[in-house]
């Protein structure tokens, strides 16, 4: 579903990648290792179209749009928690019921929050908005950066389990972390070496 | 989607009245000054009184821009827009409309009264309206190209202004002229037709200039 080949990158005169191959499967996981600074977000955004100075190939073939989550949560701070998923959702083309919604925030925790203005809450909290998307919207892909950052234990437990639950059911999941992921699945790792070494 | 689009500028913008008023507050206060700085003879108002709206028009519009994409920047809306499977030119086209919504209709419907303390005409205001009516939506629709441009920085303000300023003229030139004609007492119709081309122009052109200058500046984001 994803091919990407000889890719070549270069931010701030610095050397990020070059001669980077790799493909992704159905059902597969890749994590992005790799020092800061080492072009991990960059990667990630390569891959979604977000950042275009690039050179090589990198080619999809999806049906649906990946769900692409990013260091901001992309949640607007004068909208309520329903708001901000309503209109995540309807950006992809996503048009849940209250019901539905409902679940999701359930799943997150935010159940509470839910026609609270999304200024009020934390980091976390507004991560866990976002992360509500990967219960709503059935997509092939996830693009997923840093995930686990800002996250509380029983929330990345939570998480785990439906990255685990969506593997199983065939979807592919790409992510930075410096963390371990615990998902009962072959990871297969990507290691960017960084700028440092020239 | 547009219409989505625009509920939810709109949504936003309600909840923060301040952005609202601004622009509107300036462009009063702006040109309540004047009568109060030079005179308050009928004769020298009537002279000043295009210029004034019009300036007081352009520079309100300029205020308003540079917090057009900033916010939706920053919480990473934005880049959530530019990649969604939804058009991103529909997307950025709704916020244009939602920001013309806001800051340029109440200016044009607030423009009357404000015209009637500068004693112009009853034929002057009538031209007034019609140029602010179509020109403030061609000052939105450029000034959002500059918008996108400038997201990035820290302090857009300036150079929106260098940049956009230039493109802002004929619409200034043409927008006074009418009123100036109609003072006197000649036909404006060739204005009117100008200003509604170089309005035709902007709607087919800027919005694919400012998707553009968004992805270039989300890019570096």
């Amino acid at each position: 579903m994803l091919d990407v080949k000889n890719l070549y990158c270069e931010r701030n005169q610095g050397l990020l990648f070059e001669a980077l191959s790799f493909s992704l499967k159905p059902g597969k996981v890749i994590q992005i290792k790799g020092p800061n600074g080492a072009g991990k977000t960059t990667l990630l955004r390569i891959l979604c179209g977000l950042f275009g100075e690039f050179e090589g190939e990198v080619l999809w073939d999806l049906e649906k749009h990946p769900i692409y989550l990013g260091h901001k949560a992309g949640v607007k701070d004068l909208l309520t928690v329903t708001e901000n998923l309503n209109w995540l959702c309807e950006l992809q083309q996503n048009y849940p019921s209250s019901d539905q919604i409902k679940k999701a925030l359930i799943e997150v925790g935010l159940l509470a929050y839910k026609d609270v203005m999304a200024g009020q809450l934390s980091e976390g909290q507004k991560k866990r908005v976002s992360l509500a998307r990967l219960y709503l919207i059935n997509s092939p892909v996830w693009l997923l950066d840093e995930p686990f950052s800002a996250i509380d234990v029983e929330g990345l437990t939570k998480l785990e389990e439906r990255m685990r639950g969506y593997v199983e059911g065939g979807g592919s999941i790409i992510l930075t972390s410096h963390q371990m992921v615990n998902i009962d699945q072959d990871v297969t790792e990507l290691l960017l070496k960084g700028a440092n070494s020239c | 989607m547009l219409i989505k689009s625009i509920q939810r500028e709109l949504l936003l913008s309600m909840r923060r009245p301040a952005d609202l008023l601004n622009p509107l507050v300036f462009f009063v206060l702006v040109v309540s000054l004047f009568p109060l700085g030079i005179s308050p003879s009928d004769e020298v108002l009537k002279e000043i009184a295009p210029g004034v709206i019009w300036v007081a028009a352009l520079l309100s519009t300029l205020l308003s821009m540079e917090v057009m994409f900033r916010n939706d920047f920053e919480d990473g809306s934005l880049e959530q827009m530019s990649i969604s499977p939804q058009p991103f030119l529909v997307l950025v086209g709704g916020k244009i409309v939602g920001q013309w919504l806001v800051s340029g209709l109440p200016l044009v419907l607030m423009s009357p009264v404000l015209a009637v303390m500068l004693a112009l005409s009853e034929e002057g205001i009538k031209a007034m309206f019609i140029s602010l009516l179509l020109g403030t939506p061609i000052l939105s629709l450029l000034g959002s190209i500059g918008a996108g441009l400038t997201i990035g920085l820290k302090k857009g303000g300036a150079l929106i202004a260098i940049l956009i300023l230039p493109l802002y003229i004929p619409v200034l030139i043409l927008g006074t002229h009418m009123i100036i004609a109609a003072e006197q007492g000649v036909s404006y119709s060739g204005d009117v037709l100008w200003l509604a081309a170089i309005l035709a122009l902007s709607i087919s052109l800027a919005p694919f200039a400012t998707t553009e200058s968004v992805r270039i500046a989300l890019s570096d984001g």
